[in-house]
């Protein structure tokens, strides 16, 4: 009943907000990625130990932007969080070549969850500022994209701080969500 | 449909009536959902506080579950919500596991650009979940909120710094500039000044709340607080921290212009003064200069928190006093009750020691007798009756009498304690009060007040022999209607005792057959044990008959325990031996010493093949046990934890007992001296010295607490041998010492001492005790050496594995470790006994062996202190409670002993004091050999 009630409630006050995660490693620039979104700002950040929450709101649709700690201790906690979500944005260091492989491995766990079955993939391979930065190409072929199946997915190269491509990650996530709303 | 039912839930009043936590942790559920409905998550946050408020237990998982889902509501920018959100989580960071997950956020809402409405919540919700490792990554934030201008931010910093120091000193510590700055900071208003209790407690509610301008300065409180705990350690620092904060004050009373603002700052740091003032004599005066001032603040708190410092005060002089008696004489008629409770409640506690200076409110007092407040006029009434002179009392007795029927049996037994001192301080009072005793014990009451009135009767036989026949035939009318049957046999045993003394027992003996025909099995058993007393003590053949007749009704009685006994005192009663045995010996079992053997042969299966044996248990008389029982407890009983045993096993048992016993056991001198004993008996070489005469109670610390190497020394004497007993703990768990032993050189070689052996310690390891044994033996009996040893410990060293305590390979090295020097004081070669009649034993030594002395202690600030000096010095028990002066200038000291050899040695010691000269004393020991005296009172010199 209550989920009725708020379905109620959500068409009569406004559009239903899009529940979305940030995941990735420690250090792939998730946090600084959810305040120049929210911001757009480049922000001092510090480890994320637990998470942060935004509402961010682009092309009339309000997102709500959870960033959870990539930690290797607070990893284990990301599935407390899986429920209801809509899209999961993946941020990979790509200059961390070395982590690639544990990367690919806590994506492709994540993906296996039930409860995001639905949910659609935006792969940021982020700083692309940096010198040696792997291409979407390379990132993609590391994470082993290729081989998911039923699932929406997409990857762009990103610079957070210079705020280079994730607008169009975004505008791509807006397309799959309207397009499935429809 | 939907919203009317939503309505109805949380319109309705009863909403936390018959919560149930499963239906709860199901609704829970919504906090999952999105959008987020704040106002229904908020109502379900409440009924989760409610329900854990109400103590409701919650597993782990649950609230690990909980917790997580709480965690979703951040998401919402509701500020209602999320204070509660604050809150559950606090609440569930005990229970619930991996809350860290909230760190990132709450440090985000404790962030200066956050509303301030959640910066101070945020800072205590964050500080209840991090622990000593994430500190530092905290550190600049707490830092920063310290200095913060809104008072509350700077508040919940420093009081959740103050929580978090006991884990994270180190880091704390850097802060204490940003505290000292939050100290000085400038008022937050303009009406800045507390005045009182009432505002500035309201106001600082306040400040917890939304109002970010608060006016009670109360992080000004929080931040001493803090600070102190910084510098606690740290004598000249806190001196310091004093100093700067009452000494910009002083003068300017009235205006605001000092630093400190608040009340309850001041308060706090008028304890932190009588602390400085009671452990450092130095800085007695200044202290108690500044605490004089206070007396005078504009606020009442501090003027009380003053006054009752300066009563506190050790050897407090009734100059002193007065200024602060003064103040509290006022409070006496002050309109607000808080005031009036609290003013007497610490005259009530000055009463005991200083009734002298408490003289001058008696006036106020009595007012106060009739105060509608019945806590303030129970005090009020217990304080007049010690500070009251014998004339007052009949007064204050019918005073009492009216009031009783007012106030609770808690406050009932206050009086009746307050009345049986007064009993026993004016004895010539006694008919009025057994009266007034009497008269309560008809009232109604419940068992402890009865308890109360019972033992009162019972001090008055014991110690007032005028009262005694009045006294058991109030009993006597008592036991006729009691409902307790605890006191009644406890009656019953009384009349036993003392009745068959009174000149006319036979009066009793119809009371306590009565018992026998109408009471319970119980009590019928303690009355036929009365009964059996007057027949085996009565002189008359007539009464000796009727008592059999008696007893052999009892023999039809259909409880076996009465039966048994009936039988068993029947068969005694015309044997005069066995009589005298088993019904007149009223000696008793040395109770912790029972106690110890009982569980050692319980737990140790081997015993339990043969018969516990009792004879091995020392007997004490019933003067010896009461002696025991009234001796102060002063020793400390942890200390005997830590004494090494030969086998740790027995040690652990025994350390328990120690503790767990330790209300039933009030006798640690005779029980201490018993485990000594028993652990010597084990040493083969120590029990050939045979029986030990004396041990020191206290271990003697050789070292301080924080060495390498913790020593401290028993001595123990025989006969004609001393035994010393180094208890050595290696601190360092990286070291196995092998082969310990010590090397006694005494200060003067005259030979009257010549070392016998020494019993090494094999291996020391890591934190476990261990004893080294060195024995001496006087070459002359007849010389009781004194003097001092220097000891040098002497052992191997092996370096060990600090987990495993395993040593390595190698041969280590031989290492000396200097401790402090023993000596052999007078005291050690006297045993403190308790003798009940010390005017008569006083007597029968005679002046034969007498030896007086008069000596001058200028240096002794009052009589109470030279008393204690004295008492430790000659090392002997006060006797008729003389060892508490009463009087501040005239006391006789009495002290009872025995010296080495069995001999008793007595000593009387009268003593005046005056502030000019100190306390003048004669000193007067006798025994049956001058030379004994001689030694004795050599102590002093």
């Amino acid at each position: 009943m209550g989920a009725i009630l708020s379905r109620v409630l959500g068409r009569l006050w406004g559009e239903k907000e899009v529940r979305i995660l940030i995941l990735g490693l420690d250090g792939a620039g998730k946090t600084t990625i959810l305040y120049r979104l929210q911001i757009g700002e480049v922000v001092t950040t510090i480890p994320t130990i637990g998470f942060n929450v935004e509402t961010v709101t682009y092309k009339n649709i309000k997102f709500q932007v959870w960033d959870l700690g990539g930690q290797t201790s607070i990893r284990p906690y990301w599935r407390c969080y899986y429920a209801n979500t809509d899209a999961v944005i993946y941020v990979v260091d790509s200059v961390d070549r070395d982590r690639m492989s544990t990367s690919k491995e806590e994506l492709h766990a994540m993906l296996d969850e039930e409860e995001l079955r639905d949910a659609a993939l935006l792969v940021f391979a982020n700083k692309q500022d940096m010198v040696g930065a792997m291409s979407a190409a390379e990132v993609s072929d590391a994470l082993g994209l290729g081989t998911l199946k039923n699932r929406q997915w997409s990857i762009y190269k990103t610079s957070a701080v210079k705020g280079d491509g994730l607008t169009e990650g975004l505008d791509w996530l807006v397309n799959i969500i309207r397009g499935n709303e429809q | 449909m939907n919203l009317s039912k939503k309505d109805e839930d949380s319109g309705d009043l009863g909403v936390f009536y018959h919560l149930d936590k499963t239906t709860v942790l199901q609704e829970a559920r919504v906090f999952n959902e999105s959008p987020i409905v704040p106002r229904k998550c908020r109502l379900l946050l409440t009924k989760i506080i409610y329900l854990l408020y109400l103590g409701e237990p919650m597993a782990t998982t649950e609230a690990t579950e909980l917790f997580f889902s709480v965690t979703k509501l951040f998401q919402s920018k509701d500020t209602a919500l999320r204070q509660m959100v604050y809150l559950v989580i606090k609440e569930l960071s005990t229970v619930a596991e991996d809350v860290i997950m909230v760190t990132s956020s709450l440090m985000k809402d404790m962030q200066p650009k956050s509303e301030v409405i959640y910066r101070a919540n945020a800072i205590r919700a964050l500080c209840k979940i991090i622990d000593a490792s994430m500190l530092p990554s905290v550190e600049r934030f707490l830092k920063a909120a310290i200095v913060d201008k809104t008072p509350s931010i700077s508040s919940s910093a420093m009081v959740s710094s103050y929580h978090l120091f006991p884990a994270g000193k180190d880091v704390i510590k850097r802060w204490a500039n940003e505290v000292n700055e939050a100290i000085n900071s400038k008022p937050s208003s303009i009406v800045g000044t507390a005045s009182s209790y009432l505002t500035s407690f309201s106001s600082s509610g306040s400040s917890y709340n939304s109002q970010p301008s608060s006016t009670s300065n109360i992080n000004q409180y929080h931040a001493l607080g803090l600070i102190y705990m910084i510098r606690q350690h740290d004598r000249m620092a806190v001196t310091k921290l004093i100093q700067q904060l009452a000494g910009s004050s002083r003068g300017t009373f009235g205006s605001s212009s000092g630093i400190l603002r608040n009340s309850f700052a001041y308060c706090l740091l008028i304890r932190y003064a009588a602390k400085i003032l009671d452990e450092d004599p130095n800085s007695r005066q200044q202290m108690y200069d500044l605490l004089e001032v206070w007396l005078r603040h504009k606020s009442d708190i501090v003027n009380f928190e003053a006054a009752k410092a300066i009563c506190n005060i050790k050897d407090v002089t009734s100059k002193e006093l007065y200024p602060a008696v003064n103040v509290l004489q006022l409070f006496l008629s002050s309109p607000k009750s808080t005031l009036r409770f609290a003013a007497i409640r610490t005259l009530n506690k000055l009463a005991m020691t200083q009734p002298t200076a408490v003289q001058s409110c008696n006036l106020d007092m009595e007012n106060l007798i009739t105060d509608q407040n019945r806590s303030v006029a129970t005090f009020a009434i217990t304080t007049l009756l010690k500070t009251g002179n014998e004339a007052s009392v009949d007064r204050l007795m019918k005073q009492i009498t009216g009031f009783m029927s007012e106030i609770s049996d808690e406050f009932k037994v206050i009086v009746v304690d307050a009345i049986r001192s007064l009993c026993l301080k004016f004895p010539s009072k006694q008919v009025v009060m057994l009266s007034f005793l009497s008269g309560v014990l008809r009232d109604e009451g419940g068992y402890e007040f009865k308890r109360a009135v019972v033992e009162a009767i019972f001090d008055l036989v014991k110690f007032i022999p005028e009262s005694k026949e009045a006294a058991l035939a109030h009993l006597c009318e008592f036991i006729e209607d009691c409902e307790f049957t605890k006191l009644s046999v406890r009656v019953l045993h009384l009349l036993g005792v003392e009745g068959p003394k009174t000149p006319t027992p036979t009066k009793y003996i119809r009371y306590i057959y009565n018992r026998v025909i109408l009471e319970n099995s119980i009590v019928r058993a303690a009355a036929v044990s009365a009964l059996a007393k007057f027949g085996v003590s009565a002189e008359d053949p007539e009464v000796k008959k009727s008592i059999k007749v008696l007893l052999t009704r009892c023999l039809d009685d259909n409880d076996d325990e009465v039966r048994d006994r009936a039988i068993l005192y029947l068969k005694l009663i015309d044997d005069n031996e066995s009589a005298e045995k088993y019904v007149k010996d009223d000696s008793t079992y040395s109770l912790a010493a029972l106690e110890r053997q009982l569980v050692q042969y319980v737990s140790n299966p081997e015993s339990s093949e043969k018969p516990f044996d009792l004879s091995d248990i020392p007997k004490i008389t019933k003067a010896q046990a009461e002696a025991e029982n009234l001796k102060p407890r002063s020793f400390d009983l942890a200390s005997t934890q830590t004494i090494g045993t030969s086998s740790s096993a027995v040690g652990s048992i025994n350390s328990n007992i120690v503790s767990t016993s330790r209300d039933a056991t009030p006798t640690p001198g005779v029980d201490q001296q018993q485990v000594y004993s028993q652990q010597l008996e084990q040493i083969p070489e120590i029990a050939a010295f045979g029986p030990l005469f004396k041990s020191s109670i206290k271990p003697v610390e050789l070292t301080e607490s924080e060495t390498e190497y913790v020593v401290s020394c028993v001595k123990h004497m025989f006969k004609e041998n001393m035994v010393f007993q180094f208890i050595v703990t290696n601190t360092l768990n990286d070291q196995l010492l092998e082969n310990v032993t010590v090397v006694m050189q005494p200060e003067s070689d005259e030979g009257t001492l010549v070392e016998e052996f020494v019993i090494p310690a094999t291996k020391l390891p890591y934190d476990q005790p261990s004893s080294i044994y060195v024995a001496f033996k006087r070459t002359n009996p007849e010389e009781y050496t004194l003097g001092s040893f220097s000891n040098t410990l002497k052992f191997l060293v092996k370096d060990c594995d600090p987990s495993t305590g395993e040593a390595d390979e190698g041969e280590g090295y031989e290492d000396e470790y200097l401790v402090e020097d023993i000596e052999i004081v007078t005291s050690d070669y006297v045993f403190p006994t308790y003798i009940s009649d010390f005017s008569s034993a006083w007597d029968s030594v005679g002046e034969e062996g007498q030896v007086v002395e008069t000596f001058a202690l200028t240096a002794s600030k009052s009589l109470k202190d030279s008393c204690t000096t004295l008492i430790e010095l000659l090392g002997m028990s006060p006797v008729e409670n003389s060892g508490t002066p009463t009087s501040s200038s005239v006391h006789t000291l009495m002290l009872s002993g025995t010296f080495l050899g069995g001999i008793k040695v007595l000593a009387k010691n009268r003593m005046t004091f005056a502030p000019s000269t100190g306390v003048t004393m004669e000193l007067s020991v006798r025994s049956p050999s001058e030379e004994i005296s001689r030694i004795v009172i050599g102590a002093v010199v």
